[in-house]
């Protein structure tokens, strides 16, 4: 697991990272029911971060992306995406949601339209593009994740590592300018896990601020600039990636990395 | 095995065996017969079984179809020509009460001089229907699936053509209602807007609109009463008005009992609830009788509207609930898709969530469908006179009376052929889905 799964070289020249606040959580909790899921998570996103969160399951690191795009809600504190509040306000919901990309573990492709449909749907319902303007765009970025050939398939018909491209490309479609990964690869088959890790080392090298919750390692190490450690609801450890893996400073964290890299 | 190892631990095989033909017993109608009736012995006997009592029927079946009468005037009149026909007390099928009588079981007391209208009607639904169903066919015949409606009400009912018109043209309002004020307001207020402005324009100017536009071009056919509507006329005016009208209402209700909001959640609860719970034979007697202490004094409700918002009601509750089984059945990660790509609810439930559901709830539905086309022959219990009732007032004439089985098989067969084609429709649907998801 210590390896980069992708063996292609990173080229890291495009990867600034800006001033600018791209998501800012401040004393933020959850619950589920009684239970204290998420407690006092501050954490700040400038825009061009690539940040990797790791931890053991049920930490709830998934729970603290999908509350960025108001997947889950938040009891306590507040989330600024893009300078917008996260309320109750529906307009504020969806507006957030449409500049915010995500891709699930288990793909949540459309299976009742094609590649190129479940690309263009979006672009088409909620950006109000013509068609033709959003088929053009859909193709560019099936282009991009290298399966334009499949556009009028369904998806049952592709792989694991194609639908999971296909779920970037159809996020990307909506030219997003934060991009959630929620576990993309764990669903994948390993020989799949590599595709799926280019595509997304490729728009970290185009600036794309992205967070992913993976257990790959090797893209934390080659890709991220921050990686966050989360247990028991909390951020534990959070360092730039060099640091984080050679020089640990929590025992959580410690036991946790020789679990997963240990083997 | 001409390559066959020394010792098992090593082997190459150099040669590979050419595909031979298969044995006799493996192929074309001597497998068939073999694998389907005479497997073993068992099987065997069954199938001799099976063959004799097949044959019992049929030809005792067949010689009482085969001889039928078809031209008679009365049952006595029948039965003296199968004396002539056949020999002396040989008995068969007498059809002629169809032959005689099927204007009746058709069109019920509609007046004869109008019997072309009832079957354009249908011919005018069956071409508004047909790009609902098979998506292949032009779009724009959709356009006329619109003004369908109003063409197919002046059909049935008659009167002046105005009437429907500016009764549709309330819906035009509500239309451009929201259109307008949707782009320029809030979109809750456009949806308001398009209920109350319709609803305002109907009680106040449409009756004017109506009676000017009459007396401008006064076009129309001869008004029919609902009471004149007979046979299957009734039935299926009934029931495929029922059917167009309870799948919309039974999606909303379905969606309803699934809202997260509390009110519209518990009001889909009880009515889905209350509606199944009690027969829709107890529905059609309240739309019968009790309606009318409800509704002010002098009111003349049409009996029929009142049984088609019956029914409509009754099967949409049970569509609602095999929508529900459908929406159920989609995993989680579809709304949520949905959701993080910034589509609305109704967007996301009207290109994501249904068409998936409905898809899902094909069979349930058509099951659904073809239940209330069957149960409209209830309505001979309120005094309506559809074809069973018919039959009862046919065998009660002294002509024909002692006629049963000709009677019912032929109300039956009508049934089974419409009831057939939906099926057949469902299935075609299906493979059609399920083709684009493989």
């Amino acid at each position: 697991m210590s390896e980069l799964a992708s063996n292609r070289p990173v080229n890291s020249a495009a990867m600034q990272i800006s001033d600018e606040v791209a998501i800012q959580i401040s004393a933020m909790n959850k619950w589920f029911g009684t239970f204290h899921v998420l407690r006092d998570i501050n954490l700040t996103v400038y825009r061009g971060e690539r940040i990797v969160i790791c931890g053991p399951s049920g930490s709830g690191k998934s729970t603290l992306i999908r509350c960025i795009n108001r997947l889950e809600e938040h009891q306590q504190g507040t989330i600024m995406v893009d300078g917008t509040e996260l309320s109750s306000d529906l307009k504020n919901i969806d507006r957030i949601r449409s500049e915010v990309g995500m891709v699930f573990q288990h793909f949540n492709l459309f299976p009742h339209l094609t590649i190129l449909e479940n690309c263009t749907l979006a672009p088409i319902w909620v950006r109000k593009t013509p068609k033709k303007e959003a088929e053009e765009v859909a193709m560019h970025f099936l282009q991009k994740v290298k399966i334009p050939e499949q556009a009028n398939k369904y998806p049952g018909q592709l792989s694991g590592g194609q639908q999971q491209r296909v779920a970037i490309a159809r996020s990307l479609c909506m030219k997003p300018r934060i991009m959630l990964f929620d576990e993309p690869t764990s669903a994948l088959d390993p020989e799949m896990i590599k595709e799926v890790l280019d595509t997304m080392i490729e728009l970290a090298e185009e600036g794309m601020t992205m967070l992913c919750v993976t257990h790959e390692m090797g893209f934390a190490q080659a890709v991220a600039n921050r990686v966050i450690f989360m247990d028991q609801g909390q951020i534990v450890e959070q360092n730039e990636p060099r640091e984080f893996f050679n020089n640990p400073q929590s025992d959580r964290t410690k036991l946790f990395l020789s679990q997963i890299l240990g083997h | 095995m001409t390559d066959a190892p020394d010792r098992e631990q090593s082997y190459v095989r150099t040669a590979m065996l050419p595909p031979q033909t298969a044995p006799s017993t493996q192929v074309g109608a001597v497998r068939w017969v073999h694998e389907n009736l005479l497997s073993s012995w068992l099987n065997a006997i069954l199938t001799i079984l099976s063959v004799y009592f097949v044959w019992t029927i049929v030809s005792s079946i067949y010689p009482w179809l085969a001889n039928s009468v078809w031209d008679a005037t009365s049952l006595t009149d029948c039965r003296a020509k199968m004396d002539e026909r056949l020999g002396e007390g040989v008995r068969a099928a007498c059809f002629a009460v169809i032959s005689d009588r099927w204007q009746q079981l058709v069109f019920g007391f509609y007046p004869q001089n109008g019997y072309w209208r009832p079957p354009t009607a249908l011919f005018v639904f069956l071409i508004a229907i047909a790009p609902v169903l098979f998506t292949q066919l032009p779009r724009k015949l959709l356009w006329f699936t619109m003004i369908a409606p109003i063409l197919i009400f002046t059909l049935l009912w008659g009167g002046s053509i105005w009437a429907p018109i500016s009764v549709a043209l309330g819906f035009v309002i509500g239309f451009i209602a929201y259109r307008v004020i949707g782009s320029r307001f809030s979109a809750l207020l456009a949806v308001l807007a398009a209920i109350i402005l319709p609803i305002l324009y109907w009680f106040t100017l449409s009756g004017t609109v109506n009676a000017a536009l009459t007396a401008i071009a006064p076009k129309g056919l001869p008004y029919v009463e609902s009471k004149d509507f007979g046979g299957f006329t009734l039935s299926i005016v009934i029931g495929l008005t029922s059917i167009m009208l309870s799948l919309p209402l039974g999606i909303l209700l379905a969606l309803g009992r699934q809202s997260n909001l509390f009110i519209i959640n518990k009001v889909s609860v009880v009515f889905i609830e209350v509606i199944r719970g009690v027969p829709l034979i107890v529905w059609l007697f309240t739309a019968q009788l009790l309606l009318n202490y409800f509704l002010p004094k002098g009111t003349n409700f049409d009996l029929m509207l009142r049984v088609i918002i019956m029914v409509t009601l009754f099967s949409s509750a049970y569509i609602a609930e095999v929508i529900r089984g459908g929406l159920a059945a989609l995993p989680k990660g579809q709304y949520e898709a949905a959701d993080a790509l910034g589509l609305d609810y109704w967007k996301s439930m009207r290109l994501i969530v249904l068409p998936q559901a409905l898809r899902i709830s094909i069979p349930g539905i058509v099951s659904s469908f073809i239940g209330l086309f069957k149960d409209t022959t209830l309505v001979a219990f309120i005094g309506m006179y559809d074809p069973i009732g018919l039959t009862s007032s046919i065998r009660a004439s002294t002509d024909w009376n002692g006629v049963y089985w000709e009677l019912y098989i032929f109300v039956g067969l009508i049934f089974f052929i419409f009831c057939f084609s939906m099926s057949r429709y469902s299935m075609y649907l299906e493979r059609k889905l399920h083709r684009g998801n493989r």
